[in-house]
């Protein structure tokens, strides 16, 4: 199978009041197409910088990442903004919707930036996908968290990207709504072959996963691949 | 394959419109603070638009004639031939002699010194001597009757029908004059006229040889006459007999000249308040893009680049910023209705209020242009926002000092305020002293401002009840204003306190002189056969004679051989032509008298015959005409050629009550030139003042008369009509602060009623969370006016002594009362845009704003 990330070396440092602290140390790894993979870990053992810089969110201090062929590192800010909009979906703990627009408008949002025509079309098409298709005039604040994650969803797929990263997609959920979000993203991922790439403390979500890296202290501690869904 | 960069206008627009939804009374509220300045700017422009049209349109009503020829003394045969050739060309020709003296009306034995101007002929050609009765203006010419400005009227309480009496004859006041040429409101109350015939004037006795009379002559010509051409022609002659001259064209370009000159004034007066509304907008955009962090890193992580991310932004604020100038101009058009009441008493001619598109078109520019050139600091830092802000806070954020753009959009800034500045003073040293000057007024402002936080801070209260001490603390919440907000409220309140505590001064000073046991009446225009009759006649109603001074008129012909021919024959001479030709007040005395020092060479009382005397000047003047120590001065005391050598510099006081005067000969020169008298007393009170005026008048009324009574009077009245014009100024000032006030409590609306509901939850009572909020805005309020006041004390300092030349002494309770009343009005202000927090139920407020 092809490569759609590379990890290579990396290390990522970070300088306060003249000190500098060193988050993650000589991260290596590989994820296939279409695989579905979790990074588990304690509270700051930097997975969600992981995810950060595997997404070009971040720069690395040291080593590089290959996101789809294309080198993260040698990539200004805004080219790294054209990459994550034609190659990246996100989801996040806290949905980040953009509060004043509404639930079709978020979706909305990555089609515009892609400079496509039809966007309220396929937008809407990707609520109805969600179980929100009444629900697109609403803004976020009128949704519960549960729907909000279903947009936050459907706007991560509206580009059909290459890679979805998602950080914590069921940490503010209750167990039933968890298990929604859980189901849309896993058959989203088979069916439009996405690559999956969760950040969680969830063993029980991660389990779901092909293949399970575990973080402790900024370095990769185990990587395995989950047998039950092999 | 979709082109990242096929993101139109459309979208940033679409997506500005859209991120606006729920901040609009928000972003409005933040640019409200330039509605004020621009509302200012837009009402002195369109001022300035009618008052030149206004001028162009009634410019020939202010001069009455097409030509005016004029001097101050009586016409030569030559001078009299130009009048008389020019006379021949034109249609209708009259004659005014005007000159200061004593009136006393009969019906209640008031008297005034006035400006009697009588007249001959049909004069104004344009316009009219506007009176009540309206028929008075023509009726009284060639009758003995007089026509009186009306708040002579007013004040001696006469009507039409009483008597008057100039010089020696009784006039019957034929009407009152409400407007006559050129004249305007603040002129009457300095000199207000009495209108008599001309041909009465020998019978008034009051046109002696040495007395002080303005000739003017006023020629219509026909249409086919260019008055300017006729002029140009007679330029050099004029100028050898000392005639002045007038055209319709030459008042219309000095008249617009002043009044443009005071148009940008007051243009730079808006300007300083609209710089205010800036900061404060700028302040105001920078926490609202600090609330936008987690919205502009969520669309820089669905592949926004910065720029767009920056333009949605940019877009937001150019709309806001319309809206802003819109309703700014269209304030200002309001305003505009009521300058023509404020300056009325300044300006010549009727004010119309028409609506100037030009001046709205300005405005708008220049508030869109303005909101977006000072919201630029807060947004360029859009640009630097990372995405990552979607997972956590950056912990990398670019100093704003090392940004390059930041000090590129600093630079524009400067160099609008500079390029704008610079329109309206057209000198580049005017323009750096403005900018200079307002740069060192924010500056000690914030510093004065930050210095105070500082020290609250650093000797915080900790003994004060939690109430106050929470009041206090609450000035330091994140994302404060309170330092924009003392900058702005203290500008405004220094220049109100500098207007009060300077006229307080003036005042105070004048008071004082009257106070003191110094003469408090001037006699002046005494003939010397009278000047033993005139003294006989003070001392006889018990009155002290307290000086006695000769005075000679002279002109300065010639400095060191150069007359003013040669200056103007050749410009690298170094003579000040405008002191050759002159006519200088001068005296003759042995002694220098104590208001006098001499600091340079040496003072001769007498001069020997044969001996050239030795002049001593005040130093100042001898500073303007370029001449020192043993120069050469060649005097015209009325046709006779004196010379004399400077023998000395003096220091002079001119604050006394007392003749000073910039030449003064020693005796043994012009003792025997014509001459007139000045005489000065002490009147205890006014009874006496008016039973001495009443007697003089009737002895002897060429001999006029200053009361320091009426002088404190006119005074107090000239700084009331021009300290509402300042005052009025000023409150577009105090009216920003205000404003930014109110946005700022309306940003940290939030904050506040996360307070509020911890408070409530912790068992605080509405009543306390009032307090807190009263005393916030209180110390808010105290602050600023303090530094305010501060600054004030600081330039009114400045003034009394540089400029005004008076002790500094400052009114402490009346800056005290002002520093209240501004903190009061925070507080009222502050607490009715709070009402909201601490009214309704604290969970219900929760839901609806968060």
């Amino acid at each position: 199978m092809a490569v759609i990330l590379s990890v290579q070396g990396v290390d990522k440092t970070y300088r306060s009041a003249g000190r500098s602290l060193a988050v993650l140390q000589q991260i290596n790894f590989e994820v296939e197409t279409a695989s579905t993979i979790a990074i588990v870990g304690p509270s700051g053992s930097g997975k969600t910088t992981l995810l950060g810089l595997c997404a070009g969110l971040d720069r690395v201090s040291a080593g590089d990442i290959v996101l789809n062929g294309i080198s993260l590192d040698a990539l200004g800010e805004d080219e790294r903004a054209r990459v994550r909009n034609q190659h990246v979906g996100f989801v996040f703990q806290n949905f980040q919707l953009l509060p004043t627009l509404t639930a079709l408008e978020n979706v909305m949002v990555p089609l515009e930036l892609r400079g496509e025509r039809n966007c309220k079309a396929t937008a809407q098409e990707l609520l109805d996908k969600v179980g929100l298709a009444d629900r697109g005039h609403h803004y976020p604040l009128q949704l519960s968290g549960g729907e909000q994650q279903r947009v936050s969803i459907a706007r991560a797929f509206s580009n059909s990207p290459k890679i979805l990263f998602a950080d914590e997609p069921t940490g503010n959920l209750d167990a039933d709504t968890s298990e929604t979000v859980e189901n849309l993203l896993f058959s989203l991922n088979r069916d439009m072959g996405t690559t999956l790439v969760l950040v969680t403390h969830d063993l029980e979500l991660a389990s779901k996963t092909q293949r399970i890296i575990r973080m402790k202290g900024g370095t990769v501690v185990s990587d395995t691949m989950e047998n039950n869904v092999l | 394959m979709p082109q990242h960069n096929r993101i139109t206008f459309s979208w940033i627009a679409r997506m500005a419109w859209r991120d606006s939804r729920r901040n609009r009374s928000r972003l409005f509220l933040f640019i409200s603070s330039i509605i004020i300045g621009i509302a200012a700017l837009v009402a002195i422009y369109s001022f300035g638009d009618n008052l030149a049209k206004d001028i162009d349109n009634q410019a020939a009503t202010l001069i009455g004639a097409d030509l005016v020829l004029e001097s101050n003394r009586e016409l030569a045969d030559e001078g009299q031939h130009i009048v008389d050739s020019i006379h021949g060309l034109s249609q209708s020709y009259a004659e005014e002699q005007s000159f200061a003296s004593m009136v006393l009306f009969a019906n209640n034995g008031g008297t005034r010194l006035v400006q009697i101007r009588a007249l001959s002929g049909d004069f104004p050609y344009y316009g009219e001597l506007e009176t009540v009765p309206a028929t008075a203006g023509t009726t009284f010419r060639g009758r003995r009757q007089a026509l009186v400005d009306k708040t002579l009227m007013l004040q001696f309480n006469a009507e039409v029908g009483d008597s008057v009496k100039v010089g020696e004859v009784m006039f019957e006041i034929a009407g009152r004059l409400e407007q006559a040429p050129g004249q305007s409101g603040i002129s009457s109350t300095m000199a207000p006229a009495v209108f008599i015939p001309l041909e009465y004037l020998p019978a008034t006795g009051l046109n002696q040889k040495g007395s002080r009379i303005n000739y003017s002559y006023y020629f219509h010509l026909p249409p086919t006459t260019d008055a300017d051409a006729l002029t140009d022609g007679l330029d050099s002659l004029l100028e050898v007999h000392r005639m002045g001259y007038d055209t319709i064209a030459s008042r219309k370009r000095d008249t617009g000249r002043s009044f443009s000159d005071l148009n940008k004034f007051l243009s730079l007066v808006g300007f300083v308040a609209l710089l205010l509304g800036c900061i404060g907008v700028s302040s105001a955009i920078h926490i609202y893009i600090k609330e936008k962090l987690t919205s502009i890193a969520i669309l820089r992580c669905l592949g926004a680049t910065s720029r767009q991310a920056f333009l949605i932004y940019l877009v937001q604020v150019m709309g806001v910023g319309f809206i802003g100038s819109v309703v700014g101009a269209s304030l200002g058009t309001l305003i505009q209705q009521l300058l023509p009441l404020v300056f009325r008493d300044f300006v010549p001619v009727t004010i119309s209020s028409d609506i100037s598109w030009s001046a709205i078109a300005q405005g708008i520019g220049l508030g869109v242009w303005i909101s977006l050139l000072f919201a630029l600091l807060p947004l360029i830092g859009i640009r630097n926002i990372a995405p990552l802000n979607t997972l956590r806070l950056s912990l990398d954020t670019p100093s704003p000092i090392k940004d390059r753009w930041s000090w590129a959009v600093y630079g524009i800034i400067a160099l609008f305020i500079f390029a704008y500045a610079f329109l309206q003073l057209e000198g580049v040293l005017q323009t750096l002293a403005f900018i200079g000057g307002v740069a060192v007024s924010f500056m000690l402002l914030y510093a004065a401002a930050s210095a105070l936080v500082w020290l609250i801070r650093r000797f915080f209260p900790t003994s004060w009840s939690y109430l106050w001490r929470q009041g206090l603390s609450n000035l330091f919440r994140p994302n404060n204003q309170t330092v924009i907000l003392i900058i702005a409220i203290g500008l405004g309140t220094a220049f109100i306190a500098t207007l009060i505590s300077v006229q307080g001064m003036l005042i105070a000073r004048v008071s004082l002189s009257a106070s003191e046991n110094q003469p408090n009446m001037v006699l002046f225009d005494i003939q010397s056969s009278q000047k033993a009759a005139v003294a006989s006649l003070v001392k006889a109603q018990g009155l002290p004679v307290l000086d006695e001074v000769p005075i000679v008129t002279v002109q300065l012909e010639a400095i060191n051989g150069v007359t003013a021919e040669d200056a103007r024959q050749d410009s690298t001479l170094q003579v000040s032509r405008r002191a050759l030709g002159g006519e200088l007040r001068s005296t003759y005395r042995s002694k220098l008298s104590d208001s006098e020092k001499v600091t340079s060479g040496e003072w001769i009382g007498e001069t020997a015959d044969g001996d050239t005397a030795r002049v001593s000047l005040e130093e100042g003047y001898a500073r303007r005409i370029r001449v020192d120590i043993g120069d050469e001065l060649l005097f015209n005391v009325q046709g006779v050629r004196v010379p004399a050598i400077v023998g000395s510099l003096r220091e002079v006081d001119w604050n006394r009550v007392q003749t000073n005067f910039r030449l003064i000969f020693p005796m043994g020169v012009i003792d025997d030139a014509p001459q007139f008298h000045v005489l000065m007393t002490r009147v205890p009170d006014e009874a006496v003042s008016a039973r001495m005026q009443q007697a003089m008048v009737r002895e002897f009324p060429n001999v006029s008369i200053i009361d320091l009574g009426l002088i404190l009077a006119v005074l107090d009245e000239i700084l009331e009509k021009i300290g509402f014009v300042i005052r009025f100024m000023g409150g577009f000032s105090i009216l920003t602060g205000f404003v930014v006030l109110i946005a700022s409590v309306m940003i940290s609306k939030y904050q506040r009623i996360k307070e509020s509901v911890l408070l409530r939850t912790m068992g605080a009572s509405r009543r306390q969370i009032l307090i807190i909020t009263a005393l916030e805005y209180f110390f808010l309020g105290m602050i600023a006016a303090f530094t305010g006041v501060l600054l004030a004390l600081g330039g009114s300092w400045a003034l009394a002594v540089y400029s005004f030349e008076i002790p500094f002494t400052p009114n402490i309770t009346l800056m005290l009362l002002l520093m209240l009343g501004i903190a009061l009005l925070t507080v009222l202000i502050g607490l009715a845009n709070s009402r909201g927090i601490t009214r309704r139920p604290p969970l219900a407020i929760l839901r609806k704003e968060v």
